[in-house]
């Protein structure tokens, strides 16, 4: 379990920013943002919030690499009119009557305008077909509660029947919490789907963003065939406050970094976001067979 | 108030941990260590025994009783090669047939440089892919902690029975009184809010049985029998249909809206 406490509050209009987009996934009218400028956090730079925008959530001058909602995520990364949406209608429900959870449910919904901290469905990267899911960090930091555990299960479960690789991209904070031990369930039943997809004999590239923490990790992010992610991507089990707290140190600068888990061995390769599209691509289609 | 002594009595130091089981339950007990990638993680016992005479692979998370023992279990968290021992266990029980007793005790996976260097995460990932589809019986027994990734670990069962004054939480109630409400001592609170008891996991489907601890002299009488009744029902189902089954038990947990 990763403590929210860890991910500071977005800086900046620009991580809660997406392409606006109606159910039916045509884009509407973009938004003015509250603030024209941000501070990049990787070079301190004031940058104009339309050119970061512009470029895919990635700093012009230093490649910082911004969240990207779920929803923009996909649409930019799938040949133009492939994506069609799966699982839309699942909706969180608070089971345990939990303190707060039905008003931070209202609220991530308005928020990030999504109904559930992940976006799935089938969509073709270059031409090659294949089943998506993407997680989205302004929804309760990207936790997963049963629904997050549902639609990535039903992800691998479609995947296995209709032969497709799944491409996923992973970011939370870990179990949720106010789901009690359901929550933690999820990791099992996610796991056991994704081994099934795997015994199938198909493909699951991951593709883990910053953060991707906790339960998350702890379960279908780590289970890729394929394990990429973006650069500077925070990827841990425990985060580093809470790791901080057990062994009362200092972490070092970069550690549990995408670029630490590379060189520790636990990463296939980083990939940057403009190149990502390239790669997928280029995966997807060296591991298709031949008609 | 109820979850939060419960949890306080879970958390003893004078309760029967993993090894206490393992020399009640077992005989003829071979310990085996290591997980031949790094090192050996003393927070974990795995071997084998013979339950009522019949062979099982055995892997508890042992804590200790005493401060000495307790330092050197690592209070019963395991490292990467802890959760990677167990996995070799529970391959060599699928080579050789012989069910799974995973006795589960901790407050959670260890939380330290050297665990997330070596990948605690892709360790219980991995558990938790593998054990899905064991194809011999697993059968989890919570006799304490339950604390999240770290128990779920050893714990992807075709039946999880708890004792009665267990838990099995997806985070400990100081954590998640101190993330959600910035005060630790809310913990009382965060207990009752966080279903952790045996009798509402029971009602969530995610506990099958529990196990009463009136009189421990009668418990060590008909723990074993209990055990390796269920064990010997498991066993007569195919690899497959265990496999199988597993998957059913998880598929179904889950509550939302559609």
């Amino acid at each position: 379990m990763l403590k929210r406490a860890n991910f500071k509050p977005s800086r900046n209009t620009l991580e809660n920013f997406g392409i606006a987009t109606a159910a039916n996934g045509t884009p509407e009218q973009p938004q003015i943002p509250d603030r024209l400028c941000v501070k990049c956090p990787g070079c301190g730079k004031m940058l104009f919030t339309i050119d970061v925008q512009k470029n895919d959530n990635v700093c012009p001058e230093c490649s910082y690499h911004f969240k990207m909602p779920a929803r923009k995520r996909l649409l930019s990364l799938c040949d133009e009119q492939s994506f069609t949406e799966w699982d839309s209608t699942l909706y969180s429900k608070d089971f345990l009557s939990f303190p707060g959870y039905k008003v931070k449910l209202k609220s991530s919904r308005l928020n990030s305008r999504e109904n559930e901290a992940v976006i799935s469905g089938y969509g073709k990267i270059s031409g090659s077909p294949c089943a998506l899911f993407a997680m989205d960090g302004r929804f309760m930091m990207g936790s997963m509660g049963c629904v997050v555990g549902e639609k990535i299960t039903r992800v691998f479960e479609r995947a296995t029947q209709q032969h497709l690789p799944v491409v996923g991209f992973t970011l939370s904070g870990g179990a949720r919490m106010q789901e009690g031990t359901l929550s933690l369930m999820q990791m099992a039943k996610t796991s056991g789907a994704v081994k099934r997809h795997s015994d199938a004999g198909l493909l699951y590239i991951t593709i883990l963003t910053n953060p991707t923490t906790g339960g998350v990790t702890a379960s279908f992010a780590m289970e890729g065939d394929i394990l990429l992610a973006e650069p500077g991507a925070l990827i841990a089990f425990a985060g580093p406050r809470v790791i901080e707290q057990t062994i009362r140190q200092k972490l070092p600068k970069g550690f549990q970094s995408a670029e630490f888990l590379l060189e520790k061995g636990f990463l296939d390769d980083i990939v940057a976001r403009k190149d990502m599209r390239h790669t997928l691509s280029h995966l997807l289609k060296l591991h298709e067979k031949e008609a | 108030m109820e979850a939060y002594k419960k949890l306080q009595l879970a958390r003893k130091s004078n309760r029967p941990t993993g090894l206490d089981y393992i020399n009640h339950i077992l005989t003829d007990f071979f310990e085996m260590h290591g997980d031949r990638r790094f090192a050996d993680d003393s927070a974990i016992v795995a071997g084998i025994g013979r339950l009522c005479g019949q062979p099982i692979t055995v892997i508890a998370q042992e804590k200790g009783h005493t401060m000495k023992e307790r330092t050197y279990r690592n209070f019963g968290s395991a490292h990467p090669e802890g959760y990677r021992k167990a996995l070799r266990q529970m391959k060599l029980a699928e080579k050789f047939g012989r069910p799974v007793l995973c006795i589960v005790d901790t407050a959670g996976a260890y939380c330290g440089t050297g665990a997330e260097e070596r990948g605690q995460g892709e360790a219980i990932a991995e558990n938790l892919s593998e054990m899905m589809t064991l194809q011999v019986p697993i059968l989890s027994l919570f006799i304490g902690e339950g604390g999240s990734g770290g128990a779920l670990g050893l714990a992807v069962a075709n039946e999880v029975w708890m004792m009665e004054n267990a838990v099995y939480s997806v985070i400990s109630p100081e954590g998640c009184a101190s993330i959600l409400w910035k005060d630790p001592h809310k913990v009382r609170e965060a207990s009752d809010s966080l279903h952790i008891c045996p009798e509402d996991l029971k009602l969530l489907g995610v506990v099958e049985r529990i196990l009463p601890e009136n009189d421990w002299e009668q418990l060590w009488q008909d723990l074993p029998l209990l055990l390796h009744q269920k064990l010997v029902e498991l066993s007569n189902l195919s690899g497959s249909e265990l496999s199988e089954s597993r998957y059913r038990r998880f598929r179904k947990m889950g509550v939302y809206g559609e």
